[in-house]
């Protein structure tokens, strides 16, 4: 197969800048796209720029990449109602536009809630996110004494994991966790905002474990981002 | 087996798709798949590729059938692939079925299974399937409760090895006959007749068979002693079926949410050859050659693009430099997409300079990294063997174009085991890569690399070669011995095929019926995925030979007596038995055929096919008008 052995010099300058315009995409992502991991994830929204004829901007250097910047990845096996990711695009068109285009173009399972115009200058919003708040719901019965163990877990000073091949306190990336029950009947639901920070990024499974709880019997979304200023919710 | 309903599936699905690789694979879902209401339509066409997701969704025939199938208001086609291991054993641990990745049906609840055979490596996996589907592999063993199992694709050509598992084969290209299987069987379902009923009707289509209404006798030695039909019904031959015109190409491309190896839009230009290389089962085949008109490719890609958001274009056929209106075509994309960024694959170019030209068009769109030319052979006297004669000159020529145009990698093809092959022609081979590479040295200095990728030669059914024999493996091993010690340096890259691959390939083509046994016994040994370097154990398959009292060497390393009825001898490619044999004779003396779109030799196509002929506009085939009663001139034009 053909491969970037020579690049082309148009796309290996990539586009300066100044020139591009930022947008600010919220969306959902359903069940369909579950089990689509963060890169395949890239890969789709590269493909529904395309299909809507939306010219992506790409990023300078030997391999260009689209300037696509995701708030915080999804983990494998999650949906999200509440995903906010940068993206620059070398023309500037009217945000309704875009994002009427890019829902026409979008697999199942992509919603676009609310596309805006954002400054250029403004950080990297993967810097900007503090926290996230996911909602657990169980496919089958919980266990009878999950209220037990949330407040056993709480109780703990520290908790020590490991993933992959690191020692790590989990207890401190908990900032709440609580347990309630389905709006439509007695099912327990977990609910808990974990430190989503650059450094310092808690998974909701290795919450779940601490618990000893299977995350493969549950239902697992994501249901808000908490970023350090607030940004104009969708 | 209790049938499980999909919201059953659905539920164990999620809880164990985090516990496989890529999960994508299973769940379906993607963009411009086709869900219908299940019982909005009577009749449920599943169709499989017998091996992963990642290697059978880009795959066009099924494409194609999907799209036919689902433009009929009475029926609906959604898709099946062979899970891999780590799925297969959460399946079976919890006796889950295989189902659709459309609606999440098991298997066992349509009406059809359709495979797709395309290479005889995925044989195994069919039994697999249908294993998982909880059905019998053996189709004497399944009855009305189950699914009728059917097949196509070029390894189906010889469907003797895969006749015990599966009930009727499609021969040849299937736009057209699927939907008169599809009407047939819906005939049969509401009548209520028994399946007897149904394999006689099928038999009746042209271009099916079913081999269970064939039986095959052999001679004390093992050869073929007579195929002959048990009912009146069932043709003799069984022709395989072409469409006229190739209809429009499919546009609306499943796009997976995954990463998978193949992601760009195929677009077939032109179906068939007439070239005539005496080693290509593909090129003997897909006979007549059809061309699609320019605009319609064009429209196409631009359909495809927008409905898929492919970065890459394949423009399919199996010599493009022969399509009539090649230039034409490639400055058109070059004009039309020039500002999309997407890269334009044109395989199988001629090697001559105009394919350098050609692709310079081609890589202003987006460059790409190697050039690749197939020599297949790299003696004279070979080349004029397998009839695909390209002056040794005119290959420098060439390489010396696509050095300096910028290109610092060329791949060349070569296949080792022709017949009458001796270690000189093999020196030939690595004498030529030298040459290349060195004419890569003066142009591009250092940067110049020569990819030489050498395959084994294995003697295909409805070839001018299928009388000959597979090199045995000591012959394999001592010409990629010499390859291997003659390759090596800097600027060289040697590709060759582990010969107990290519053995493996050998029986399972070449085979007759009694090699389904070996099959079966391979399969209940633990073969499934042979395609895949770390499944396949070549043990096993002696293992399964010796069980079945069957030597593998009377497939792979036989001559075959150009009197012996061979194993796919019921089956007619429509090109004559007779011409096959000429072209053998041919290859035995080195006289060359030449391209056959210049003049016609009667290889049997045109009065096979007279009547869909005449009622085809003529341009849409390229076979040039029959001059009767001209002698057959042997001359060559290169």
């Amino acid at each position: 197969m053909p491969t970037g052995a020579q690049e082309d010099p148009h796309q290996r300058e990539g586009n300066s800048m100044s020139e591009l315009t930022r947008y600010r995409l919220w969306y959902a992502r359903g069940a369909e796209l579950r089990y689509v991991s963060h890169l395949d994830m890239m890969l789709v929204w590269e493909r529904t720029f395309r299909r809507a004829r939306l010219p992506l901007a790409f990023s300078q250097g030997f391999n260009p990449r689209p300037r696509f910047h995701l708030a915080s990845a999804l983990p494998l096996g999650f949906t999200s109602l509440c995903e906010v990711a940068d993206v620059w695009l070398i023309e500037t068109l009217p945000p309704d536009e875009v994002q009427e285009r890019l829902q026409r173009a979008a697999p199942p399972g992509l919603t676009l809630q609310q596309v805006e115009i954002v400054p250029l200058h403004l950080p990297a919003l993967q810097t900007m996110v503090l926290a996230a708040e996911y909602h657990i719901e169980f496919r089958e019965d919980a266990p009878s004494d999950v209220a037990d163990r949330i407040a056993g877990l709480l109780e703990q000073r520290e908790i020590i994991r490991v993933r992959r091949e690191k020692t790590y306190d989990l207890r401190p990336l908990i900032e709440t966790l609580t347990l309630t029950t389905s709006s439509e009947g007695d099912k327990p639901i977990l609910l808990m905002r974990l430190s989503a920070k650059e450094s310092a990024t808690a998974r909701p499974e290795e919450v779940l474990l601490a618990l000893g709880i299977d995350p493969t019997t549950t239902r697992m979304e994501r249901t808000r981002l908490i970023f350090q200023e607030p940004i104009p919710a969708p | 087996m209790a049938i499980w309903p999909p919201e059953q599936i659905e539920s164990v699905l999620d809880r164990i798709l985090l516990k496989v690789q890529k999960p994508g694979r299973y769940t379906g879902g993607e963009l411009n798949q086709i869900v219908k209401p299940w019982d909005s339509v009577q009749t449920h066409v599943a169709l499989i590729f017998p091996d992963i997701y990642d290697l059978g969704l880009p795959n066009l025939g099924l494409t194609i059938l999907y799209d036919e199938i689902n433009r009929r208001a009475d029926a609906l086609a959604e898709r099946a692939y062979a899970p891999w291991t780590d799925m297969e054993s959460q399946m079976r641990s919890l006796g889950m079925p295989l189902y659709s990745l459309e609606s999440k049906h098991p298997l066992q609840q349509f009406d059809i299974l359709a495979f797709t055979l395309p290479y005889e490596s995925l044989y195994t996996n069919v039994l697999n399937i249908l294993d998982l589907a909880g059905l019998p592999v053996l189709a004497e063993e399944r009855n009305e409760r189950h699914p009728l199992v059917i097949a196509g694709g070029h390894a189906a050509f010889n469907p003797e090895p895969m006749s015990p598992f599966i009930d009727a084969f499609a021969i040849g290209e299937g736009e057209e006959i699927i939907h008169e299987i599809v009407d047939v069987y819906q005939e049969w379902k509401q009548s209520s007749e028994t399946r007897e009923t149904l394999w006689v009707k099928l038999a009746k289509i042209p271009g099916m068979y079913v081999p269970r209404l064939y039986e095959v006798e052999y001679h004390p030695n093992g050869t073929v002693r007579r195929i002959a039909p048990r009912v009146e019904e069932a043709p003799l031959p069984v022709v395989k079926r072409i469409v006229a015109q190739l209809p429009p190409p499919v546009t609306r491309f499943i796009v997976p949410s995954i990463d998978i190896v193949h992601n760009r839009i195929p677009i077939e230009i032109m179906r068939g050859c007439t070239r005539g290389c005496r080693f290509c089962h593909a090129g003997m085949v897909t006979r007549p050659v059809r061309e699609r008109p320019v605009e319609e490719i064009l429209q196409a890609i631009e359909a495809a693009l927008e409905a898929t958001g492919y970065e890459e274009v394949g423009l399919l056929s199996l010599a493009s430099s022969d399509y009539t209106h090649i230039r034409e075509l490639v400055e058109a994309v070059a004009s039309r997409f020039g500002d999309q960024k997407i890269t334009v694959s044109l395989p199988s170019l001629r090697i001559e300079s105009f394919s350098v030209e050609l692709m310079k068009e081609l890589k202003s769109l987006k460059p790409s990294g190697g050039f690749t030319l197939a020599p297949e052979a790299a003696s004279e006297r070979m080349r004029r063997v397998i009839n695909k004669y390209i002056p040794h000159e005119q290959i420098l020529e060439t390489a010396r174009a696509i050095f300096s145009q910028g290109w610092t990698t060329i791949k060349l093809y070569f296949m080792i085991g022709h017949p009458e092959e001796t270690l000189d022609d093999v020196q030939a081979i690595m004498d030529l890569c030298h040459a290349v590479l060195r004419e890569g040295r003066r142009i591009c200095g250092g940067r110049a690399k020569v990819h030489a990728g050498v395959s084994t030669f294995i003697p295909k059914p409805h070839t001018p070669f299928q009388w000959v024999s597979v090199d045995t493996m000591e012959q394999i091993q001592a010409k990629q011995t010499l390859l291997r010690q003659g390759l090596r340096g800097q600027g060289f890259k040697l590709n060759w095929v582990d010969p107990k691959v290519t053995l493996h390939e050998a029986w399972l083509s070449r085979g007759d019926r009694r090699i389904g046994q070996v099959i079966l016994r391979a399969w209940q040994l633990g073969a499934k995925f042979d395609a895949w370097q770390e499944h396949f154990l070549f043990e096993r398959w002696i293992q399964a030979f010796e069980e079945c009292q069957l030597d593998p060497a009377f497939y792979s390393y036989r001559k075959r007596d150009l009197d012996e009825v061979l194993p796919w001898s019921h089956i007619s490619i429509a090109v004559r038995p007779s011409y096959l044999k000429k072209e053998y004779q041919n290859s035995l003396s080195g006289t060359l055929r030449d391209d056959c779109r210049g003049q016609c030799y009667a290889c049997g196509i045109l009065p096979t096919f007279n009547d869909i002929r005449a009622k085809t506009p003529a341009e849409a085939w390229k076979c040039p008008p029959v001059r009767r009663k001209t002698p057959i001139k042997e001359k060559v034009t290169v």
